[in-house]
């Protein structure tokens, strides 16, 4: 197949291929793997059950692997991925950071993608594009709800939008 | 400090037995995991990460409506009998009360809410988890406990948050909603009928996953399973609890099932088993946890099938709580050596059958209503 162009970004490697069947009709949409991220999808097919330090033990000894972050040290907490390999548990908010590359693969066998797409927290000090991201998370919330008919819940999220909505 | 006598009946809503299907799914339970910015994890966490936890915890609880009237516990400073009740009745985790033997790491504590069945643990593995225990099958509603109360705890706390990733944990099978789901369920027709592991394995291609009594590692005893979620990244909260609902009615039906076949096919065998178990039970002397439970399962059984009348689930459940070891003790007022607590956990049963449980009455009409084969009958 020659390069496709991904139908979100126009960019020309799109790699995931979805077949959508709404209606019995069918679609097909070509995505780069970044916009098929964003999008919950990702080219890992189904999530498999292997015990995670199964998974851990095996990481960073795979063959022609580029990241090698065995020796690699998170600056806050002084975990090395060594130990995450031999613990399961990452130290600190920051190791997420530091071992992301590594840790975007474990997550994708893990649960099948990386994205978080659930509450979103919005810190006490908000910046403008944290609190965007809030108000889309509760919009998503109160969408789902008028669609389940819980309009005791829809109108709490209603409240909750109203409240971080500019006046 | 307050110690846990004068708070004795946290934990114990469930017991009521009035969520949904309550023969069958004992409780629900829904945990979120939280960490604060700024410190390091529970498993690397120094003294000063795990006091400056706790110290944020304490100031922020008493503005969360949802946990108002309620207690902390530094679990630390309490009685160790005290501690293994709350494990006991799985408000506290092995791991949040450390090596057995050794006092509780510092800052290791528990929030229970007196407002409703929720509660915090603090310095577990994960900063805090925010935890709701409720009756029966009741997904949505302990997921609205703990929601709510993860909002009221966010708005003061500096939740470690990431873009991609979602709330940040330990372990990174809990990241992103960081919400574990679990049902407790009783399984005998599908155990006696040989369906269970089909079952079983048809949980884990849906992405569901089951385990014993006190979780993860913990073994099945008395058909007695916790059934959960297995991932928390990629899935909206909602649809994590929305799918492990309908996969438990769909295990209930395969129950229900299971046990018409039982009545079916085997009806003298089951009525036996029951009765050999309610047997045992309302008159043994001794009685070993494990064989409570298998005893109570076939019990539990008879009941839902409503072969045993008069006898009432809350009592099946409260069985269950009072007769663990720390329980007992703490109604012997002392410590008690194995043997002794399976003389005392006997005892317990019976009188507890003597007054709520006596179905002796209506036994006739069991073997009235359905006869043994025979000319005469």
């Amino acid at each position: 197949m020659s390069e496709m162009v991904c139908d979100n970004c126009g960019s020309t490697d799109a790699v995931v291929h979805l077949t959508q069947i709404v209606n019995n009709e069918m679609s097909t949409f070509h995505l780069c793997e970044k916009c098929a991220a964003e999008k919950g999808l990702e080219s890992t097919p189904e999530p498999v059950s292997v015990p995670l330090t199964d998974f851990l033990a095996q990481m960073g000894h795979e063959q022609g692997e580029e990241i090698q972050p065995g020796g690699q040290k998170c600056s806050y907490c002084g975990l090395t991925f060594k130990d995450f390999r031999e613990t399961g548990r990452l130290g600190c908010p920051h190791c997420y950071e530091t071992f992301a590359p590594s840790l975007r693969r474990l997550l994708r066998r893990v649960h099948g993608g990386t994205q978080h797409v659930g509450k979103v927290y919005l810190p006490p000090d908000p910046s403008a594009s944290e609190m965007e991201k809030r108000l889309e998370g509760l919009r998503r919330r109160l969408h789902r709800a008028i669609e389940s008919e819980d309009f005791e819940r829809a109108a709490e999220l209603r409240d909750q939008i109203r409240s971080l909505e500019p006046a | 400090m307050e110690e846990f006598s004068s708070i004795p009946d946290y934990g114990l809503n469930w017991l009521e037995a009035s969520g949904d299907h309550a023969d069958i799914v004992l409780s629900t339970r829904v945990r979120l995991a939280r960490n604060l910015q700024g410190h390091a994890f529970g498993p690397r966490a120094r003294v000063n990460d795990r006091e400056a936890v706790l110290r944020q915890f304490r100031a922020c609880a008493p503005r969360c409506e949802s946990l108002r009237d309620g207690t902390l516990l530094e679990l630390d400073g309490a009685e160790p009998r005290t501690r293994r009740i709350l494990l006991e009745r799985r408000l506290v985790t092995r791991d949040l009360l450390g090596d057995p033997g050794e006092d509780p790491a510092r800052g290791a504590a528990v929030h229970l809410s007196g407002a409703n069945p929720t509660s915090v643990m603090v310095n577990e593995e994960d900063h805090l988890r925010v935890q709701s225990l409720v009756s029966g099958l009741r997904i949505e509603e302990a997921w609205r406990l703990v929601d709510r109360l993860d909002e009221e705890l966010g708005r003061e706390l500096p939740f470690a948050f990431h873009q991609e990733f979602g709330f940040l944990t330990s372990c990174p099978t809990n990241v992103g909603t960081g919400l574990r789901a679990s049902v407790f369920m009783h399984l005998p027709g599908l155990v006696l009928t040989k369906e269970i592991g089909k079952v079983l394995q048809g949980l884990g291609q849906v992405g569901l996953t089951f385990r014993g009594l006190y979780g993860e590692g913990s073994e099945v005893v008395g058909n007695f399973f916790q059934v959960s979620n297995q991932t928390t990244l990629g899935k909206a909260e909602e649809d994590l609890v929305d799918h492990l609902d309908k996969v438990v009615r769909q295990v209930i039906q395969y129950e229900m099932h299971a046990r018409q076949v039982l009545l079916r096919d085997a009806l003298g065998v089951t009525e036996d088993k029951i009765w050999r178990a309610y047997g045992l039970l309302r008159y043994a002397r001794t009685l070993s946890f494990e064989e409570l439970m298998n005893l109570l399962s076939g019990v539990r059984l008879g009941l839902s099938l409503k072969l045993l009348p008069g006898l009432r689930v809350y009592t099946l459940n409260k069985m269950m709580i009072f007769t663990q070891p720390a329980h007992l003790e703490q109604a012997a007022g002392r410590d008690l050596p194995a043997a002794e607590g399976d003389a005392h956990r006997a005892a317990y049963v019976r009188r507890i059958l003597a007054t709520e449980g006596d179905v002796s009455a209506d036994d006739s009409l069991s073997g009235e209503s359905r006869p043994p084969t025979g000319p005469d009958a």
